[in-house]
């Protein structure tokens, strides 16, 4: 482009190719709202109570940790990674923050020893996975296990009350500011920084590159080792937050307290359109994914469905989403191929 | 593929380290005399013979990382002490049914005096449990039950139909015995839930409370999250909802959080089984009134006092026996080897602080 004499149509062609990879992936997320829309006009249908102010109140609280671990998981999955231990993190780091919050630390320490947990097990992955080349399936699957042995190594039976903790955390937990409450601002200003810079700084975009061709990302200069280090580091720091965002919605804590959410998450961020073989999809999406799965599982309890379906339902969904984005990523694949070969 | 399986072994192995390592042993008192070699089985009971010193018990929890059962367990291993004996807590890290067969085993082998299970399949653990009862091993089975005929004693915690009808009563005192009410369990297939809860249902039949009506039972899993969500549920699809009794640990303290933080405190009552450590914060800002559970400490100690009086011959959990249980004071053998601990007790804003687990 820095050349007037470049011929002006590769540079549109690629423009529009772009549009078009963009428009077909906005409308996943689109879908994703249409759905979410549905659902709960059909529902509030049923019982108006479902969209009554404490209704709303209610599917944000339930949304913002299952959104914080999604925004998390998404950047790794982007990089054609995996990340299985957040449920660990969250576990460990809810009882460890309990008990020192428990033994009279103030809560700023208490946050910043939550996040400072996270950040650890997440270099440890980011380490393992990136440089030691290890399977990220396998490193993560490790650490899940490791993780949670350290946390019963060190609860020991215990459990952290509500009662322990300094008012301050129980209120960040069901308090709101403006009507808004603190779990789903918090996760709100998280994605949307996350978001911001996906899309916007060419590093964020890198991250897409390494999940779309790892080689060719490398070929490309691209830092491999240090953006994939980046973005364990990111979900364990998110991870750490959550556990610290659990310990103040629910008060009542032991050593494994999110067991399984790592299974939650991932289906989260699958059904929120982020390609699980990587390169595709947006923290958005992801979020999207989780309010989705949690307005289902409420709705479910609202329109006193048999509890026995929720799980099924997921799964469903799971097996949709999937089917999906394959048919879109051949669609989109073809109609590139067809105007490279025409134009 | 050989080197990712090899891998996930190691890590798995890792983890049964740590996990293993970090709870095998919790407590051992220390006694005033070397252990005693297993007594050979009376077969007659003789309630005046004097409990052995030295004997060597070990309590086998679901799984070692369960609140509820540290507290039994750590009670029992304190009561031990009071006999002169030792005891200590070994157990698994998950409550799968066969997770416990090893430690049977392993303790069989170490020659204790008598094991104390809460069984987390009351047919898995039979084999193990019959072959440390042909050496010699007294069997005490605790807050879940094994099998009869592969144990000497239960010590149940308070009789089913107690539990379930106290819980109707504890409601109705307080919402006047009028209006709809729903109950929050823990998952479909627990066992001891769906007990209570047919009791609950049969006491509702009675006529002085006609005017109560289940309105729905819902199940969260003991997870907080799908507890949370069903209590939601719950509120919204009966606006006119006046009670919830959830029997479960996990339930209560999850449904009071919410409830704490929301417009329906002080509307609707809450009430069931809850650890008083659990519940304070609930009972202190007024979203529960009152809720029960029977006293998990005295469970432990009449279960090691149980142990110990088998193991020296005082009992041998035939029906009509009578066990002297230390500060408990005296208990029946019932019917099928059962020994029952007493009523739940009911925990309030004016006694609470006097307990602390």
């Amino acid at each position: 482009m820095t050349t007037a004499a470049a011929p002006p149509e590769p540079a549109v062609r690629a423009r529009s190719a772009r549009n078009l990879v963009d428009l077909v992936f906005r409308a996943r997320e689109l879908s994703l709202v249409i759905a979410l829309a549905a659902l709960v006009a059909i529902t509030a249908g049923v019982n108006g109570n479902f969209l009554s102010g404490q209704g709303i109140e209610d599917i944000l609280l339930n949304t913002a940790i299952l959104a914080l671990l999604a925004v998390g998981q998404s950047l790794v999955v982007i990089t054609r990674n995996l990340d299985l231990s957040v449920g660990s993190v969250v576990g460990l780091v809810a009882f460890v923050t309990g008990d020192m919050l428990a033994s009279g630390w103030g809560m700023v320490p208490g946050i910043v020893l939550g996040v400072a947990i996270g950040a650890v097990c997440g270099l440890l992955n980011g380490l393992l996975v990136s440089f030691c080349r290890v399977p990220a399936l396998v490193v993560t699957l490790g650490t899940l296990y490791v993780i949670q042995g350290v946390g019963h190594f060190i609860a020991h039976g215990r459990q952290i009350n509500a009662v322990d903790l300094p008012p301050g955390l129980l209120s960040l937990g069901n308090g709101s500011v403006l009507g808004i409450p603190y779990l789903p601002l918090i996760t709100l200003v998280v994605m949307l920084a996350i978001g911001y810079y996906l899309r916007s700084y060419p590093s964020g975009r890198e991250f897409y590159a390494i999940g779309s061709s790892p080689e060719a990302a490398g070929l490309a200069g691209v830092p491999v080792r240090r953006r994939i280090l980046v973005a364990y580091l990111v979900s364990g720091c998110l991870a750490g937050l959550a556990g610290v965002l659990w310990l103040a919605r629910f008060g009542t804590v032991i050593a494994d307290s999110a067991n399984g959410w790592e299974l939650l998450v991932i289906s989260a961020v699958v059904v929120g359109g982020v390609a699980i073989t990587g390169g595709v999809g947006s923290v958005y999406g992801a979020a999207l994914g989780a309010l989705l799965l949690t307005t289902i599982g409420s709705a479910l309890v609202v329109l006193r469905v048999n509890p026995f379906w929720q799980q099924a339902i997921t799964g469903a969904l799971l097996l949709l989403a999937i089917s999906v984005d394959r048919v879109l990523a051949l669609r989109v694949a073809r109609l590139l191929r067809r105007r490279s070969r025409h134009g | 593929m050989r080197s990712i399986r090899m891998v996930t072994l190691t890590a798995l192995l890792a983890l049964g380290v740590a996990a293993c390592g970090g709870g095998t042993t919790k407590d051992t008192v220390s006694s005033a005399s070397p252990a005693a070699p297993a007594s050979s089985a009376a077969a007659k009971a003789d309630p005046n013979a004097p409990i052995k010193e030295g004997l060597k018990l070990a309590f086998l929890p679901k799984q070692i990382n369960n609140p509820y059962e540290t507290i039994v367990d750590k009670a029992g291993i304190e009561a031990a002490a009071e006999f002169k004996g030792e005891a200590k807590e070994v157990g698994p890290s998950d409550a799968s049914a066969s997770s416990q067969i090893s430690y049977i085993n392993t303790l069989t082998q170490q020659g204790h005096d008598a094991i104390l299970i809460a069984a987390n399949d009351a047919n898995a653990v039979c084999g193990p449990l019959q072959e440390a009862r042909a050496k010699g091993i007294k069997i005490v089975s605790y807050d879940s039950d094994a099998a009869p005929e592969c144990r000497d004693i239960f010590i149940n915690q308070a009789s089913s139909e107690e539990v379930g009808r106290s819980q109707v009563k504890l409601l109705a005192d307080m919402i006047g015995s009028k209006g709809e009410i729903a109950i929050l369990s823990a998952t479909a297939n627990a066992t001891n839930q769906n007990t209570w809860i047919e009791f609950m249902k049969d006491e509702l039949g009675k006529p002085e409370y006609k005017d109560m009506k289940l309105v729905k039972v819902a199940y969260g899993d003991d997870d907080d999250q799908k507890s949370f969500t069903e209590t939601q549920g719950l509120l919204q699809a009966y606006p006119d909802l006046k009670g919830i009794i959830s029997p479960t640990t996990v339930g209560i303290s999850a449904a009071a959080r919410y409830i704490s933080g929301s417009k329906y405190k002080g509307k609707v009552v809450l009430t069931g089984l809850g650890t008083p450590n659990q519940m304070r914060q609930f009972v202190k800002d007024k979203t529960v009134e009152k809720f029960a559970l029977w006293n998990p400490k005295d469970l432990g100690y009449l279960a090691s006092f149980a142990a110990a009086a088998l193991a020296s011959g005082q009992i041998t959990g035939a029906e009509g026996e009578t066990l002297k249980a230390g500060k408990l004071g005296e208990r029946t053998i019932g019917a099928k080897g059962e020994i029952i601990l007493g009523p739940p007790f009911t925990f309030e804003a004016s006694n609470i602080d006097e307990f602390d687990f």
